[in-house]
C-alpha cells in the first residue's frame, strides 16, 4: 500500500497523544499546575495534530463531518466518534485537573480506557481488511495499542515501565513481522482463484500502459531486499536505543533523545506498516506473491 | 445507509464469457464514454496530453497467459468491473453513506455528493473495481448503467449497459442472476460460470464464464484431405525422377 505521509502522520501523533493522556488519565504523570497544564498540551497537541492530518488524506475534508453518520458499520466512523469523545472526556477531566486543582480519577479512568479504545479502533480501519491480508489479524489492533501504551509511558516518564514496555514491543514487533510475511501465502488468493484460470497463469498484458489510481494506491512495492534492512533500522533506533538511553544513569537530555528516537523510529515503523502490505489485488497486476 | 439491505429483490449483474472475448477494449471506450457524458461527475482524466497520464476507468480488461497441462499457451483477455457483490466490504466500511448496495437490484452504487474521498472503499475492495477520480476526487465505480437500463428514453434495445451494448464478440451479459430461469442464469449453469476470488467471501454477482478447452481435434477438415503422395507418379513422378538424374 502507497505509504501517504498523512497516514503516517495520523496514525503515529494520534497514538502518542492518544497514549500520554491515558497515561494522565491514571494519573502516571503530574496533572496539575504547570506541569500538568504541560502534558496535557502535549497530549492534547498530539492527538489533535494527528486527527487533523487524516482529513488531509481525504479527496473532500470539507465533508469530512459526514463521516460520523455510519458508525453501525464503519470502522472509520466509529473512530471519528470515539476520538472525539475521548477528546472530550479528556477535556474535561484535564480541565477540572489544571484550572481547578481536582482530579477526577474516575473520570480519569474513563478517559483513559476511550483513548486506548479510540487507537483499537483506528488500527481496524486497516485490521478488518481482508484484501491486505497482512493487516487482517488480531496482532495489528494489539501493535497499535501496544505503540500507544509504550509511547504514552515513555512521555509520561515513567523510566523503568517504559524500558520494560519497549524491549516487550519490540520483540512483539519482530515476531509480527515474521508471521506478516506468511500471511499473504496463507490467505489462500493466488493469481489462481484471482482469475478462475487454472493454476499457470500469468499476466501477459496489464489494462494499460501507464499507471492507475490502484496501481499508485495499493500495488506500491518497497523493494524488498531493503526489507531486513529497514527493520533491522527500525528496531534498533525505535526499541534499543531508547531503552538503552532510559537505563544510562537518568537526564533529560538523554531522556529526551530516548523520544525522539523511538518516535523516529515509530515513523520507520508506520512506513514499512504501509509500504509492506500487499493488497490482494496486486494479483491482477503481476505482482508476485508472499 | 452502508448496512447491506437483507435481501435484494434482483440481483443485476454481468456474465463475462472469457471464451469469446477478444481483448478489443471496446467495452472499456464505450464505458468511459458513457460515464463521462451521464450520470455523475464526468470519468476524469489527469495530464491526458503529459508525460504521466492517468485516469478512471470502471471497466479494463487484462490479459494472462495461460499454460495448460498439454499444448501451447493461450492468451485470455479478462474483462474486469464491479461484479456488484452481495456481501460488499466496500459498502460496510464507508463513513458516510455514501456507498450503498440496493435492494431493488442490487446495484452498488456511491453518492457521489456524499463521498469524502476517504479511499477506503477502494481498499476494501479485493477486485481493484474502484478508483477514485484524479480530477473530481469522489470514488467512481461501475453503475450497471443504472441511467440506461431504466431509461425509457431509450430503445429497448439500448437498456443494457453500454459494455453490453458494445461488444462486437457478444462476450457480455446482462441479466438478473437471482432468476434460476433468466439467460444469464442458464448461461452460468452450463457452462459452470465462476466466481473471482470466493475466499475474499464477497459473494460476486458477476459471473465468468471460463474458457473452454481448446478441441486436440478441432480441424474437422484435416481427415478429408488426401495425405500426400509419399511416392510421386504421372507429371510429378516424372518430374521427380528427371531431377533426381540430373
Ligand atoms: S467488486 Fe469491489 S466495488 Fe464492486 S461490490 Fe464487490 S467489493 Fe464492492
Ligand atoms: S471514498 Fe467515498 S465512497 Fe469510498 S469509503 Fe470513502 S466516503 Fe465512502
Amino acid at each position: 500500500m502507497h505509504p501517504a505521509p498523512s497516514l503516517i502522520a495520523f496514525t503515529v501523533l494520534s497514538g502518542l497523544g492518544f497514549g500520554l493522556l491515558a497515561c494522565l488519565g491514571l494519573g502516571l504523570a503530574p496533572t496539575e499546575r504547570w506541569t500538568g497544564t504541560v502534558f496535557f498540551a502535549l497530549g492534547f497537541g498530539l492527538a489533535g495534530t494527528g486527527l487533523l492530518s487524516s482529513t488531509l488524506h481525504l479527496g473532500h475534508p470539507e465533508r469530512a463531518l459526514k463521516a460520523f453518520t455510519q458508525w453501525r458499520t464503519s470502522w472509520l466512523s466509529r473512530e471519528a466518534w470515539l476520538a472525539c469523545a475521548t477528546l472530550a472526556v479528556a477535556g474535561l477531566y484535564a480541565a477540572l485537573a489544571v484550572l481547578a486543582g481536582l482530579t477526577v480519577a474516575p473520570l480519569g479512568w474513563l478517559a483513559a480506557a476511550l483513548c486506548l479504545v479510540t487507537v483499537g479502533a483506528t488500527s481496524m480501519i486497516y485490521g478488518q481488511l481482508r484484501t491486505v491480508p497482512r493487516w487482517h489479524h488480531w496482532s495489528t489492533p494489539a501493535l497499535f495499542v501496544g505503540f500507544a501504551v509504550t509511547g504514552g509511558i515513555l512521555l509520561a516518564g515513567q523510566v523503568t515501565a517504559a524500558a520494560v514496555l519497549l524491549a516487550l514491543l519490540g520483540v512483539a514487533q519482530f515476531l509480527a513481522w515474521r508471521a506478516g510475511d506468511r500471511r499473504l501465502a496463507a490467505s489462500g488468493s493466488t493469481v489462481a482463484t484471482a482469475t478462475g484460470l487454472g493454476p499457470r497463469v500469468r499476466l501477459f498484458e496489464p489494462p494499460h500502459t501507464g499507471g492507475n489510481y490502484l496501481t499508485h494506491e495499493m500495488v506500491f512495492q518497497v523493494a524488498r531486499r531493503h526489507a531486513t534492512k529497514l527493520r533491522s533500522i527500525a528496531l534498533v533506533v525505535a526499541f534499543i536505543a531508547p531503552a538503552v538511553l532510559l537505563m544510562l544513569p537518568f537526564s533529560h537530555a538523554l531522556a529526551a533523545a530516548a523520544v525522539v528516537a523511538h518516535v523516529a523510529g515509530m515513523v520507520l515503523i508506520r512506513w514499512l506498516f504501509f509500504a509492506e502490505a500487499e493488497h490482494v489485488v496486486g494479483l491482477y497486476y503481476g505482482r508476485p506473491v508472499g | 445507509m452502508t448496512a447491506l439491505p437483507n435481501r435484494v429483490e434482483r440481483k443485476l449483474g454481468l456474465v463475462i464469457d472469457l471464451d469469446t472475448c477478444v481483448g478489443c477494449h471496446a467495452c472499456v471506450t464505450a464505458c468511459k464514454g458513457w460515464n463521462t457524458e451521464n450520470y455523475g461527475a464526468p470519468l476524469g482524466d489527469a495530464d491526458a496530453y503529459g508525460a504521466d497520464p492517468v485516469g478512471a476507468f470502471l471497466n479494463r480488461i487484462h490479459s494472462f497467459e495461460v499454460t495448460p497441462d498439454e499444448g501451447p499457451a493461450q492468451v485470455v483477455h479478462f474483462p474486469k468491473s464491479c461484479l456488484h457483490c452481495d456481501d460488499a466490504p466496500c459498502v460496510t466500511v464507508c463513513p458516510t453513506g455514501a456507498s450503498y448496495k440496493r435492494s431493488e437490484d442490487g446495484i452498488v452504487l456511491v453518492n457521489e455528493s456524499d463521498c469524502i474521498g476517504c479511499g477506503l472503499c477502494a481498499w476494501a475492495c479485493p477486485y481493484g473495481a474502484r478508483e477514485q477520480d484524479p480530477v473530481e476526487k469522489v470514488m467512481k465505480k461501475c453503475t450497471l448503467c443504472v441511467d440506461r437500463i431504466y431509461n425509457d428514453n431509450l430503445p429497448e434495445v439500448d437498456r443494457v449497459p453500454a459494455c453490453v451494448r458494445t461488444c462486437p464478440a457478444g462476450a457480455r451479459h446482462f441479466g438478473d442472476l437471482s432468476d434460476p430461469d433468466s439467460d444469464v442464469s442458464r448461461l452460468v449453469a452450463e457452462r459452470d460460470g465462476m466466481d473471482l476470488m470466493p475466499e475474499q467471501g464477497t459473494a460476486p454477482v458477476n459471473k465468468y464464464l471460463p474458457p473452454r478447452p481448446k478441441d486436440a481435434e478441432l480441424d474437422i477438415l484435416a481427415p478429408l484431405l488426401e495425405p500426400v503422395a509419399e511416392t510421386p507418379r504421372g507429371l510429378l513422378g516424372w518430374l521427380d525422377r528427371a531431377l533426381e538424374k540430373l
